[in-house]
């Protein structure tokens, strides 16, 4: 249309030439159309993603605090070791009665007779301000140094999961009495203590060190975070080398033929295959087949490097065609051998490309359930594992378990297990920004 | 270098296949219910607490039916000990077992569990029966004498004592144990009260024809079945303050500051009525142990007396406090020598 013949154009020269119509002001208008579109489009994903994070942020950033009572407590051998036997019997330290030891400090606190008849229900009260975790962490200091029995130590420990709520403010305190947990003694008793500042919220370590538990205040995602780490570890020695030797042989060495088009074209397919599939595999073949331990991190790595493959080997196959040409050519002209030309050449140059495709690979199997499912590994594990062939947890799967827990505290340890997972991802997919920038070469 | 990663790779997936054959399992491995999963893990908790020489046990999750699937895959070291289970384990579940080489199967039963409706804490008080919930929720009911398609929108137009809220029920989905304890103890006895079955046994169908035609609930969108747990039950009945929810009782009392439990028949649900057995819908709890496992499996035995013991199951129990119906001390008696005479099913 603008195309306008040499003739014509000098035909027409003597007069004023008209105004064309070339339609500027309309493709300038749909020009800013576009970017409105492209501004409104980014926009909603922020919108949406700053949601995510608000209701995240703020439902979660109370777990990392955990509502703690600083007790003198007084490690009475009268408790622990009635009948003097403790040099004899090992077991005697290991199952003395030690929460009556925390609850007759916070008696001695609030100053309640213990051995006063008719008190009952109000010791049964007491007891339950403060966590059944106090038994291993009293027994874990007396085992250490049995010489502080008969001594009086302070010691902070765990209020339990319904007082720590009840503290952050989670448990509506205006329904009637009977209807929460939380009682009205106990309500009075929290703001004595809180006021005398031997109440008060600490940075919850448990959160991060604790093994799962079925009491909210002692659950954490320690065992989590070991099974996650050896699972990434086990996909990273297993599908980097694969998945890298398996993309060179492809793209440098096979021949292009029919039998290689199949391949890429399963390899594309198996990328978008639900990982609930890979789950039913890892079932039928490592666990069923082989006899590898159920619930193991060995075999979700497994079943995470299978689905890994596919990911890393597409991002190391762009990465090695993204090499010139060049490269090889002048390799191969000084005589280097096509295996020296790849190793010494193309592969350094496509080291960062592949980095971040496996960094993305490895990200996108931390945050997998599915798979786990079927294998054991959404499980209630207490124990740390000792190798990657014990019983162990993942993050996400973490999170799922505590999401279905009927307890409030919960609640919020479920968001707080989302920003710790969201916290990784984020720094696992910084590391493969600066990689990329590091090593980054242009032509 | 590379070449180095890969053989290392190798050798370590080789080594660790090797010693996963060769080591004989420390840990008691259970799945199963996910109504039995709280207490199991209570109890393996409180047990590794109590004996410091075993592990403490892998309790996973998975329903009922997905517990016993994988406790019949057979008998070994990677397989299952314990199946949890809210439903009486069936015939055809035996049978599978049996002919996967699991033969000898213990049956432990823990206690009860009470199944409730409950809807948001600001509204008003609810008193069901079960012919209210057949006739609100029922896919055919009868009207004049004929069996129509349920139209009904309104809780008051079943019975006029009820509230005038949209009819919006989240009962348990059908992969839940909790689901047949409704369609039995509910939709069945509230199709037999309100004269439904005796409607659908004229129009000439038989007795089977007619009993699933009473557990058949609409699918208009009046009732939602939940797959999930009762924690998305509780967040439908936040988001709409006008929908009744099924929950555990256990999983009620843990959020009785949000939540306003309706009464059925009459009969508030709680441990007491449950365990007197004047509250209409509560069902047993059990698991299933392998005794080929007992004396393979370090800490199984002691798990399970352990489980028992009435510092777990009895009326003043960790269990009990969780919102566990205690049975009656004879039954807790029957099941614990039941077990130690190794009975098998």
């Amino acid at each position: 249309m603008t195309d306008i013949p040499f003739d014509q154009a000098g035909a027409v020269d003597a007069v004023a030439p008209p105004r064309r119509d070339i339609g500027i002001q309309r493709r300038y208008r749909a020009e800013r159309r576009f970017r409105l579109y492209g501004l409104i489009a980014i926009g909603i994903g922020i919108f949406f993603l700053a949601a995510l994070l608000f209701t995240v942020v703020r439902g979660g950033y109370t777990a990392f605090w955990q509502t703690s009572i600083n007790l003198a407590v007084s490690f009475d051998p009268d408790v622990i070791d009635a009948d003097g036997k403790r040099d004899s019997d090992p077991n005697v330290l290991a199952t003395a009665n030690y929460p009556l030891l925390a609850r007759n400090a916070l008696a001695t606190k609030l100053g309640i007779d213990v051995d006063a008849e008719g008190n009952r229900a109000e010791l049964r009260l007491l007891s339950g301000m403060i966590s059944q975790g106090v038994r291993t962490q009293l027994r874990d200091m007396v085992l250490a140094d049995p010489s502080i029995i008969g001594t009086t130590q302070n010691v902070w420990v765990l209020a339990a999961a319904d007082v720590d709520s009840a503290h952050k403010g989670q448990i509506d305190l205006s329904v009637p009495e009977s209807r929460r947990k939380v009682k009205d003694k106990q309500v009075g008793w929290m703001k004595t203590l809180t006021a005398d500042g031997t109440m008060i919220e600490r940075f919850n370590r448990g959160l991060f060190t604790f093994g799962a538990s079925s009491r909210p205040e002692t659950a954490g995602m320690g065992v989590a975070l070991i099974g996650s780490l050896y699972m990434m570890l086990i996909v990273l020695v297993l599908a980097l080398p694969i998945g890298v030797a398996a993309s060179i042989y492809l793209e440098e060495f096979a021949p292009k033929n029919r039998w290689t088009d199949l391949i890429e074209v399963n390899i594309n397919n198996l990328a978008a295959v639900p990982s609930i599939v890979f789950g039913l595999l890892g079932l039928a073949v490592f666990v069923n087949f082989a006899g590898l331990p159920r619930s193991a991190s060995l075999v979700g790595g497994l079943v995470l490097t299978l689905m890994t493959l596919p990911t890393i080997i597409i991002a190391t196959r762009a990465a090695l065609k993204a090499v010139p040409p060049s490269i090889r050519s002048g390799a191969l002209g000084i005589g280097a051998s096509r295996m020296q030309t790849v190793f010494h050449h193309v592969l350094p140059l496509a080291a960062p490309g592949i980095l971040t495709g496996t960094i993305i690979g490895l990200a996108q199997a931390l945050g997998e359930t599915a798979p786990l499912l079927l294998i054991g590994m959404v499980a209630f594990v207490a124990d740390y594992p000792a190798t990657p062939l014990d019983p162990a947890t993942a993050l996400p799967v973490q999170i799922y378990m505590w999401a279905n827990e009927a307890e409030r505290a919960f609640v919020e340890r479920t968001s707080g297990a989302i920003i710790i997972l969201l916290l990784f991802l984020a720094a696992m997919n910084l590391a493969a920004i600066l990689l990329r920038r590091r090593f980054e070469r242009r032509w | 270098m590379k070449r180095y990663v890969l053989t290392a790779s190798v050798a370590a997936l080789a080594l660790a296949a090797t010693a996963g054959f060769a080591s004989v399992r420390d840990q008691i491995q259970i799945a199963g219910s996910s109504t039995v999963l709280p207490y199991a893990k209570i109890v393996a908790e409180n047990f590794s607490e109590a004996y410091s020489n075993f592990k403490t046990p892998v309790v996973e999750s998975g329903g009922s039916s997905g517990g016993l699937k994988e406790f019949c895959k057979g008998v070994g070291e990677n397989t299952i000990d314990i199946a949890n289970s809210s439903r009486p384990i069936k015939e055809s579940e035996v049978k599978a077992c049996a002919d996967a080489g699991v033969t000898d199967i213990q049956e432990v039963r823990i206690g009860y569990d009470g199944i409730v409706f409950a809807t948001d804490i600001n509204g008003p008080d609810w008193a069901l029966t079960a012919q209210d919930i057949y006739k609100a929720l029922a896919a055919q009911v009868v009207v004049d004498g004929k069996l129509v398609d349920n139209k009904v929108a309104k809780w008051n137009e079943v019975n006029s004592a009820l509230p005038d809220w949209d009819i919006a029920a989240y009962i348990p989905g059908e992969k839940h144990g909790t689901r047949e304890v409704f369609e039995e103890k509910l939709m069945t006895e509230g199709c037999k009260a309100s004269g439904a079955l005796e409607a659908i046994k004229a129009t000439g169908t038989d007795d089977k024809a007619a009993a699933a035609a009473c557990i058949a609930v609409r699918k208009d969108g009046k009732a939602v079945d939940i797959d999930g747990d009762y924690t998305e039950t509780l967040a439908r009945i936040d988001s709409n303050k006008t929908g009744v929810g099924v929950f555990g009782l256990a999983f009620y009392e843990n959020n009785a500051d949000k939540l306003k439990v309706a009464t059925v028949e009459g009969v508030s649900p709680s441990v007491e009525t449950i365990a007197k057995g004047e509250y209409p819908v509560s069902r047993p709890l059990f698991f299933y142990v392998k005794k080929a496992h007992l004396d393979v499996v370090p800490g199984l035995k002691e798990y399970v007396n352990f489980f028992l013991s009435d510092d777990m199951v009895g009326p003043e129990s960790p269990l009990a406090e969780y919102g566990l119906v205690s049975a009656p001390d004879a039954e807790r008696d029957e099941q614990r020598s039941a077990f130690e005479s190794g009975k098998t099913l």
